[in-house]
């Protein structure tokens, strides 16, 4: 059973004036064996929550890099399994830092919503992100994740519009996940500062902690999108960091941390 | 999940505004794109019954497509098989070689009418992305295909004829490099260019509203073929058949004779090397439901979810999707989907050029192969009208090749 890992940590934070920093890879890139070295990194690094992606053959919402990442760990033999025993695995040294798998509905449902949904209780899982899963089409995974104490995290876009923020703050939880431009992930046009508007407004519509994610690429960005925003997620700059290293795998947990650790000083110095 | 015949007639099957058919379709997308189709759905919903836009639409087929098409009476073959007289429509006549057309038609119309100066479409054999580049140039739109890297080697005269066209050809090298992932990267382009772009799809696949959109644009040729039927033979076809790729020339025929259950209904699936083998192309046959490409649909997956690479010697129907209506269809009963194989496809592609003088795209020839079996069960007072989708001339090369035959 989750015991609410995301609340309770976008409140520890909220009461020391820290933003949330959420890196993503996809579990199993490009080899099964570097997750879990890579997850405990990051979080030396100073992530405080992990989005885990669960890689799928047609990810049509993702840019090519992170699609790269997720053919890679097919071609490497991960499977939805594997995603959860990587979570498992990282369990068994750190039950404090929140999971979040993230990924497309058709292999959950190649799985079955109900096993899938006691798999990511037993492995420690927290909350679910299913970008071709909007509330309007939400079926039986809601009620079985509920059912098991999982969040469920949906997106917002620069064109959601204020009815449907409505619907999507009813329906998200642990944190509302805002896509901070028009495009894939790995897009290179942020504006920091329409995100900043952006953000004031939705939080008329939404009471849970709005993360920001999609462009965020450097220590600057991720410190600007902080100021206004509870939690930076950053991924497409970490997937290409592990697509440069495929061949010296090894490499991979200290190059993210790399990334991640001037992020991390940045939103903390402008908080 | 069958229903009964009066079940079946009293349906008005239209998706509900969600753009589900019973259990499938929908818009399994991205957040990021929910705006953009419910946009497009406004649009549609209102063009629909526009008068001017109709007009404009019928215009258009009647004096740039040729409609209608012809429903011509395959009377040599009949006979050498023995059964129920067999009626061709013939799509292979419109205007760039098959049905495409009156779907890209329709969809740049709208792209006019919604003011976006720029369309972009996924092809797979490239038929879509001419059907594409063909209207984007008679209305002035500017106009960019994706197309896989690997299907842009097998189908060169088509890129070519595209590029004549005035149109980009975006080689996607993406996944398996072939049609689904051309229609991953239209969907991306789409997500960001999104103000200024409209996205063409070629059949009844993607998230609501396109497959409704697509259906009825199509829809034309089984209205045709009600009243040309009546003229030929006074009354409706006791079977019609289409072949099935995402299921846009099928949809097209079957749509307005849902409601006439006297009327039975086959769609034909590509079997590749066969149903028993995993190289097909025939997700209704031996898929089973799952969610791709924003729909929920039957597809070709393995155990773990991930989509299947799919086979068939025809390019047009080698995609592990098919659109949610034929899935819906299936379910509740009213019509039945059966699969030819390449070999079956291309035994039909020769015979039918050789008696009837008109020489089949290898899509259509799958639909030609089951009517050869059907038609052989029927009488002779009986009637089969198949939707003769395409025209095989983007195909010579494919066959030449099979046969160790080299045209360059
Ligand atoms: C001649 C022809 N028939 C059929 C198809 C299959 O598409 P659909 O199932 O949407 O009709 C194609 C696709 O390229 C085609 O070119």
């Amino acid at each position: 059973m989750s015991s609410y890992r995301i609340q309770q940590r976008m409140d520890a934070l909220s009461a020391i004036g820290r933003k949330a920093l959420i890196p993503y890879i996809v579990a199993g890139d490009p080899t099964p064996s570097v997750t879990v070295p890579a997850m405990h990194a990051m979080v030396e690094a100073g992530a405080d929550i992990i989005e885990l992606g669960m890689p799928f053959s047609d990810p049509f919402a993702d840019g090519p890099v992170n699609q790269r990442g997720a053919e890679r760990a097919i071609a490497g033999g991960t499977t939805l399994r594997g995603v959860l025993d990587t979570v498992s695995e990282f369990r068994q040294n750190d039950q404090q830092t929140p999971v979040v798998l993230m990924g497309y509905l058709n292999p959950v449902i190649a799985m079955g919503e109900t096993a899938f949904c006691e798999a990511c209780g037993e492995s420690g899982v927290d909350g679910l992100l299913i970008v071709d899963m909007p509330p309007e089409e939400e079926g039986s995974l809601v009620q079985e994740a509920k059912d098991r104490g999982l969040d469920l995290i949906y997106l917002a876009a620069p064109t959601t519009t204020d009815d449907r923020l409505a619907t999507i703050g009813q329906a998200t939880s642990g944190y509302l996940y805002y896509v901070s431009l028009k495009g894939i992930t790995g897009s290179s046009k942020l504006d920091t500062s329409e995100v900043k508007e952006r953000i004031e407004h939705i939080r008329q519509h939404v009471s849970v902690p709005i993360c920001v994610g999609f462009g965020i690429r450097t220590a600057e960005d991720a410190a600007a999108i902080s100021s206004t925003a509870d939690g930076s997620i950053v991924g497409t700059v970490l997937v290409s960091q592990v697509e440069s290293l495929t061949n010296d795998p090894a490499k991979i947990p200290e190059a993210l941390q790399s990334i991640l650790k001037p992020m991390r000083e940045a939103m903390d110095a402008s908080a | 999940m069958a229903l009964t015949e009066q079940e079946l007639r009293s349906l008005d099957y239209e998706p509900d505004t969600g753009g589900h058919f019973g259990d499938y379709g929908g818009r399994y997308v991205s957040e990021t794109l929910m705006a953009a189709l419910s946009e497009l759905d406004q649009n549609y919903q209102k063009l629909k019954n526009d008068p001017d836009f109709q007009g404009e639409f019928d215009a258009d087929l009647a004096s740039f497509v040729g409609r209608p098409s012809p429903l011509y009476h395959a009377e040599r073959w009949s006979k050498a098989i023995g059964g129920a007289q067999i009626y061709f429509k013939r799509e292979d006549l419109n205007h760039t070689g098959a049905h495409k057309v009156n779907n890209t038609i329709g969809q740049a119309l709208l792209a006019k009418y919604s003011g976006k100066p720029r369309v972009i479409a996924e092809t797979g054999a490239g038929q879509h992305g001419v059907a594409s580049a063909t209207v984007a140039a008679r209305l002035g739109l500017e106009c960019v295909v994706y197309m896989g890297a690997d299907d842009i080697e097998r189908q060169s005269p088509n890129v070519y004829r595209m590029k004549l066209l005035g149109a980009e050809v975006v080689p996607v090298e993406s996944g398996s490099r072939t049609l689904k992932d051309a229609l991953n990267e239209a969907m991306r382009d789409w997500v960001t260019n999104v103000d200024d772009t409209f996205y063409i799809i070629g059949t009844v696949a993607g998230p609501a509203p396109y497959p409704q959109i697509v259906r009825d644009f199509n829809a034309v040729v089984g209205r045709e073929v009600k009243w040309q039927s009546k003229e030929l033979f006074g009354q409706y076809p006791d079977a019609l058949v289409a072949c099935v790729g995402g299921g846009s020339n099928a949809i097209g025929l079957f749509y307005p004779f849902l409601k006439d259950t006297e009327v039975a209904i086959y769609g034909v699936e590509a079997a590749g090397h066969g149903l028993s083998t995993r190289q097909h192309a025939a997700p209704l046959c031996s898929g089973r439901p799952g969610v791709l490409h924003g729909a929920k649909t039957y597809l070709m997956d393995n155990n773990d979810g991930q989509i299947a690479h799919t086979h068939s010697v025809s390019a047009g129907l080698d995609y592990p999707g098919v659109g949610p209506e034929h899935a819906y269809l299936k379910d509740i009963g009213r019509a039945s989907y059966v699969g030819a194989t390449d070999e079956e496809a291309l035994h039909a592609f020769h015979e039918v050029s050789q008696v009837e003088g008109i020489i089949p795209a290898l899509e259509t020839a799958h639909a030609l192969a089951y009517t050869k079996t059907l038609a052989a069960t029927m009488r002779p007072d009986q009637t089969v009208v198949i939707n003769m989708s395409g025209r095989g001339d983007k195909d010579i090369f494919t066959v030449a090749k099979l046969e160790g035959i080299s045209l360059t």
